[in-house]
């Protein structure tokens, strides 16, 4: 009998994808389309072992429902993942060995499609696990470990993704700061405005009805869009002063990025100061008032430790969403991994709009796992 | 001591409280009493300035209220209401301290006077200190309540129908409780209610309101006897009016010494009306008086209910 829907169409997904589409594919240059080669194809010797976990996997579906049943296909699938990127890795290097320097092997349809279906199913067992958030953050934690370990081990070296990092070191390591230094100087005035913003919101019905209808507004307008749009007046700006201009205020830039990013984060940060604050029981704030309490106190010892977790998971909305954004800001010259992706899709060159993406998505990723952390932690009311 | 003098508060262009004028002694259990939508929680909200006057005066003991620091003045007040409002990320301990963390108490010193507000609310302070509020019920959960606003002993306590969520048995405990709370300590409270039985087992005093206004003042008896006008009088229950007097009176008060043994017997700590009613299940005209060992303390006959 069928007990996981989900698992039985995922696993369906993958081994239609494995049959049917390239799990890597090798060409004699950067610019010529390669050669696709099958999962089976590569499967050899103790290459076999990777197998075990997936005749696991694809028997899950038929598992009783019962938890060491699902920690071990949770088990499974995280090991699967990196089995995946460990047999893509070994292919790459034994391929490189018998071909010449300019010969790439990119990773192909299969490997994404079966990395992302068993990302998915090991979500989903997790949740299905009841996992808590630290739980949940050392299994994806333990994931990047393994993938960490075989980067430095040097067994992925042969991949062109790592090819392409290999000739452009200097500037993915300045892009990566780039962006995560826009990501930080976007996100710190629009906490610094959104909270109280958030807060006073939540306490006058009229600046509530003001506020939410202006920043979602401007969460309506397309990024390219707001870039260029702001292009003109701080361009003027910078041309009247021209002490500005020398700070590196300009219509294009760092500085746009960060206002427009600024803007837009303003919406999930106030939203969830407003809602977690909406959310302390009524009563207590009631009675804080009336033993004594000044509003202030009121605030601090009991609003904030109980809006707290809310307005984590807007900072987090906030976060998330300004590390993507980001990547758009590069056409407006604020660099960052948006640049090496877009000189990537300029290109034609896959590999390198690999480069921006996947550490962007890692990036998104781990930010995303701290807030789980944090709101978890910062749950001051005890189960 | 508590003066409302011509106390009005609008809002827009309806007085939810009209020219209200009161004294409230020292040491009364003062209970307010209406249907909802009277303006007593807001009658009782206006004493430690929640709600402010828009005509008028409150004193506390000789001071205009409108003078004081609100804070200082409500830190000297507890407050008790219906929905209890313990704070959920604070244990026990923490939430009983609560006024006096913010009068600078010494944290040893809250953690006694904590324990010992626990004991006297019949909570064990081993087991419920260090708990948190959602893990009581709610009937444990009020008594928790009543034990912060009791924390830094202030000389008057506001209660806003604090018992109308509970569970009748778990009422009647409470209501116990706080009647020997007010008996051992004298301390001023004020009760806001529209549960009559409620107000006539607590009140030294009762005051009736209707649509912002104060109808009446009085005691239980004095109620029942000359309601002012007729909604007072639907109020108390014309029909029942004279049970529930037979209810403000203990059986004690009108206990015959001596008697028969055998036969059935009262307790107490029973008031008139419940000895009534016993005597109408066992179809007897008088009733021995027992103490709660069962010691024989006297006897009360049938025409003691009417005595005057």
């Amino acid at each position: 009998m069928v007990r996981n829907r989900v698992a039985l169409f995922l696993i369906a997904v993958a081994l239609a994808a494995s049959w049917g589409l390239p799990f890597l594919t090798h060409a004699p240059n950067r610019l010529l389309s390669g050669r696709p080669i099958a999962l089976v194809s590569v499967l050899a010797g103790a290459r076999w072992f990777v197998l075990l976990p997936v005749l696991l996997l694809a028997a899950s579906p038929f598992f009783p429902t019962r938890r060491s049943a699902q920690l071990v296909v949770a088990a499974s699938a995280a090991a699967f993942l990196v089995a995946l990127v460990w047999l893509a890795g070994s292919e790459a290097a034994a391929l490189a060995e018998a071909a010449p320097h300019a010969a790439r092997t990119s990773l192909g349809s299969a490997f994404w499609i079966m990395l992302a279906s068993t990302a998915l199913m090991l979500h989903d067992e997790l949740r299905r696990l009841g996992a808590s958030a630290l739980a949940r953050s050392a299994t994806y934690c333990a994931i990047l470990v393994g993938i960490a370990a075989l980067l430095a081990a040097g067994k992925l070296d042969q991949l062109s993704l790592l090819r392409e990092y290999a000739g452009h070191r200097d500037v993915f390591t300045a892009a990566l700061l780039r962006h995560a230094l826009i990501v930080i100087l976007a996100l710190a005035p629009a906490i610094i405005l959104g909270i109280p913003l958030g807060i006073a919101a939540e306490r006058r019905h009229r600046l509530r009805g003001v506020l939410f209808p202006v920043l979602n507004l401007i969460q309506t307008i397309p990024s390219v869009a707001l870039f260029g749009l702001l292009i003109a007046p701080l361009s003027g700006l910078a041309a009247s002063f021209p002490a500005l201009g020398a700070a590196g205020i300009g219509g294009v830039g760092v500085f746009p990025a960060v206002i427009a990013l600024a803007l837009y984060s303003l919406l999930p940060v106030a939203r969830g100061a407003a809602a977690g604050l909406a959310a302390v029981p009524s009563a207590a704030v009631e009675a804080a008032r009336a033993i004594g309490m000044t509003a202030a106190q009121v605030l601090r010892r009991v609003e904030a430790p109980l809006a707290l977790p809310v307005i984590l998971s807007g900072l987090r909305i906030a976060a998330v969403q300004a590390i993507g954004l980001t990547a758009v800001a590069a056409l407006i010259g604020a660099g960052g991994l948006g640049a090496i992706m877009f000189q990537g899709l300029f290109a034609n060159a896959l590999d390198l709009v690999l480069l921006g993406v996947v550490p962007m998505i890692a990036m998104a990723l781990l930010v995303d796992t701290f807030f789980s952390l944090a709101i978890a932690a910062s749950n001051r009311v005890p189960r | 001591m508590i003066e409302f003098e011509g106390v009005t508060r609008r809002y827009g262009d309806t007085a939810v409280v009209e020219d209200v004028s009161l004294r409230i002694e020292k040491g009364e259990f003062f209970v307010v009493i209406g249907s909802s939508g009277a303006g007593k929680s807001t009658l009782l909200r206006m004493i430690n300035g929640l709600i402010s006057c828009s005509t008028g005066r409150i004193r506390v003991d000789g001071h205009d209220i409108a003078a004081l620091k609100p804070e200082a003045l409500r830190r000297r007040i507890g407050y008790v209401i219906q929905s209890i409002g313990l704070f959920p990320h604070w244990t026990i301990a923490r939430n009983i301290g609560a006024v006096p963390e913010l009068l600078g108490w010494s944290p040893q010193k809250i953690r006694t006077r904590a324990t010992e507000l626990l004991g006297l609310l019949k909570l064990d302070p081993a087991v419920y200190l260090d708990k948190y509020p959602h893990q009581l019920s709610i009937g444990q959960q009020q008594r928790v309540g009543i034990a912060r606003a009791l924390a830094a002993d202030p000389g008057r306590l506001l209660m806003d129908e604090p018992f109308a969520a509970l569970d009748p048995i778990t009422r009647e405990a409470l209501q116990a409780e706080i009647a020997g709370i007010h008996r051992d300590s004298r301390k001023t409270i004020v009760f806001v209610t529209h549960d009559m039985n409620e107000a006539l087992t607590l009140a030294s005093r009762i005051a009736v309101m209707d649509r912002g206004r104060v109808i009446q003042v009085g005691t239980p008896a004095e109620l029942l006897i000359k309601p002012a006008n007729d909604f007072v009088g639907a109020f108390v229950g014309r029909d029942d009016a004279g049970l529930m007097l037979l209810a403000t009176e203990k059986v004690t008060a009108r206990m015959r010494p001596g008697g028969v043994d055998g036969g059935p017997s009262i307790n107490a700590d029973a008031n008139l009306r419940q000895a009534l009613s016993r005597m109408l299940l066992t179809r007897a005209e008088r009733l021995g008086v027992v103490d709660g060992s069962g010691r024989r303390l006297g006897a009360i006959h049938i025409g003691d209910l009417v005595r005057r």
